[in-house]
């Protein structure tokens, strides 16, 4: 493989890396509350409310059935009145914020759920507020378990971010698609290929690692 | 302290509506400790989580120190649980913190400044002896101590009342003991009212001023444990009582071929309780008297002790006898009757060959 195409690579893993991580950012930030009020809301919950439950939740249904690629095409309006652009790496962060919150809201909102009831009975007991409960119980009762799911929607991302390719927003699925499969370059293929397992073993390592330490559940 | 006026609990579903609580009345003391007992499903959860409110009852009020919950908002029932502590069966620990954050937490939600915080804690600590586990997360300690880390929680905004969830059902003989010691000397010493729920009779027995038995809803007895201990009137409480105090025959004696009633040659096989209800202006309880002496010099009869022991109701003592009488019939009910005069319980459990 020449410089010229190692440059390429990196230039690519520098364009995932920069819609992957703003992407999750932003998806963990509406994400995060969305999967908070779903929570609560739930008619055995602290906050019951089933209109609020079940709009949001078949917002989120909707979003979440949309194949990527028809939602990024579908936003292409939406794109274009944030970014200014519908083309380009920073637009392809839009509609990857868009596929990524709603799963994130589902996972924070089943890691919130395995918060025991009894420790919310303690501290409604100990006459917290719901928002207390929320702040100072059940985040951080359930952070071990968010991190691992934020992990699973960080790949989730690297994979739909290859996609990105079609709105001309680059990365390493573009660069394999352009060069490994349409020139027939086999060894960016095998390359680009290479360095995405290498990333998500990365990812989700380092989501172990981090869950691992804020679990402490099982300390000996 | 506490006072429940005709405080029910429906809970109602499609299948059919649940009446977990029926109108119920029940009034606990300044500076008691009252139990509550009953088998799972009685209803005793319910009860005692209307007395803080985390069960809104569907009809009744609720008085805990002269302030109707029944009648509060949600922000100032959040105020009055600051002077109700609740401890658990599960603990309900929080397990992100550490022993010193756990105890920390009630302070931290009323807006304590953190110096005082810790101060606090600290003193709480000390109160259960935990202050070298401060560090440890709940993960890290045995069941006793993380009760102990419940029990300086509930203490930590100083309440009036602390109702207790079966706060000793999950813990192994041991250590419920000194939990309940633990529970005596904080009622003790702090004056503190404490309303429990347990399925235990042991526990009770153990550190109860009054208690109340509870079946499908309803409160069924009610009186100082003494009274329920030694009278029980209904078949639960019987069955209750029973569990403490079951009289063990042993096995050479030959119970299947027992009758009710004197044969010749037979032996009485009978329980006798000497009680001590702590009132000296009552009439002699018998545990003063040399009573089996006496009925062996009075009516000529043999009194084969087969098994005696003294226990403790709360402070109070009380001491059981397993004897064999015999003689002939007419002596036998003599003995019986001088018993009986004398202030013993007495149990007939029937004659053997």
């Amino acid at each position: 493989m020449s410089d010229n195409m190692i440059d390429l690579l990196m230039k690519s893993l520098g364009e995932t890396c920069y819609m992957v991580l703003i992407a999750i950012v932003l998806a963990t930030l509406i994400g995060l509350p969305l999967g908070v009020i779903l929570t609560v809301t739930r008619k055995d919950h602290i906050m019951p409310n089933s209109l609020v439950h079940n709009v949001l939740g078949a917002i989120v249904n909707a979003t979440r059935s949309t194949p990527f690629i028809i939602l990024m095409v579908a936003i292409i309006p939406l794109t274009r009145m944030i970014v200014g652009s519908s083309i380009g790496t920073t637009a392809a962060i839009v509609p990857l914020t868009i596929t990524a919150a709603p799963f994130i809201a589902r996972v924070i909102e089943s890691s919130l759920l395995e918060v025991d009831r009894g420790v919310i009975e303690a501290a409604q007991s100990m006459g917290a507020s719901p928002l207390q409960i929320i702040g100072k119980v059940m985040l951080p009762e359930s952070l071990h378990s968010i991190v691992l799911g934020i992990t699973l929607a960080l790949i989730a991302l690297i994979g739909a971010s290859a996609m990105a390719g079609a709105l001309g927003g680059g990365g390493l699925g573009d660069l394999a698609i352009r060069y490994g499969y349409q020139r027939f370059q086999m060894d960016v293929m095998i390359a680009t290929v290479v360095v995405l397992i290498i990333m998500v073993q990365g990812v989700q390592t380092v989501g172990n690692m981090l869950s691992r330490k804020l679990n402490k559940n099982k300390l000996s | 302290m506490i006072k429940l006026v005709n405080v029910e609990k429906t809970y109602f579903s499609k299948a059919g509506n649940i009446e977990a609580l029926k109108k119920t009345n029940i009034e606990v003391r300044q500076g008691e400790i009252f139990g509550i007992i009953g088998l799972s499903g009685a209803g005793k959860s319910t009860l005692i989580r209307c007395i803080n409110m985390l069960e809104v009852p569907t009809g009744g009020q609720v008085f805990v120190d002269g302030q109707e919950l029944t009648a509060m908002s949600e922000a100032q029932l959040r105020k009055a649980r600051q002077n109700i502590g609740m401890i658990f069966q599960h603990f309900n620990l929080l397990a992100s913190r550490t022993v010193f954050d756990n105890v920390a937490f009630p302070l931290e939600i009323q807006g304590m400044p953190k110096d005082k915080i810790a101060e606090r804690v600290g003193e709480l600590l000390d109160l259960v002896q935990l202050r070298d586990r401060a560090d440890y997360y709940p993960s890290q300690l045995s069941g006793g101590q993380k009760q102990r880390v419940g029990i300086a929680r509930a203490l930590a905004s100083n309440p009036k009342v602390l109702l207790s969830d079966e706060a000793t059902s999950a813990l192994d003989p041991q250590t419920t003991k000194s939990i309940l010691q633990l529970l005596r000397d904080i009622n003790k010493r702090l004056n503190l009212t404490i309303v429990m729920i347990t399925h235990q009779m042991e526990v009770v027995k153990e550190i109860c001023d009054r208690v109340a038995v509870i079946e499908n809803g309803v409160i069924i007895e009610e009186g100082s444990m003494y009274k329920v201990f030694t009278e029980p009137q209904e078949e639960t409480t019987k069955e209750f009582v029973k569990t403490v105090n079951d009289i063990k025959i042993p096995p050479m004696i030959d119970t299947e071929s027992m009758k009710q009633n004197y044969f010749p040659g037979s032996r009485l096989l009978a329980n006798l309780t000497f009680l001590d209800s702590g009132d000296r202006q009552e009439k002699s309880t018998g545990a003063d008297q040399p009573l089996v002496s006496a009925i062996i010099k009075r009516f000529g009869v043999d009194v084969n002790i087969i098994s005696g022991k003294v226990d403790y109701l709360k402070d109070l003592p009380y001491g059981t006898l397993l004897v064999e009488i015999m003689g002939d019939e007419k002596s036998i009910a003599d003995s019986l009757r001088y018993i009986r005069e004398a202030g013993v319980k007495l149990e007939v459990i029937g004659y053997v060959g």
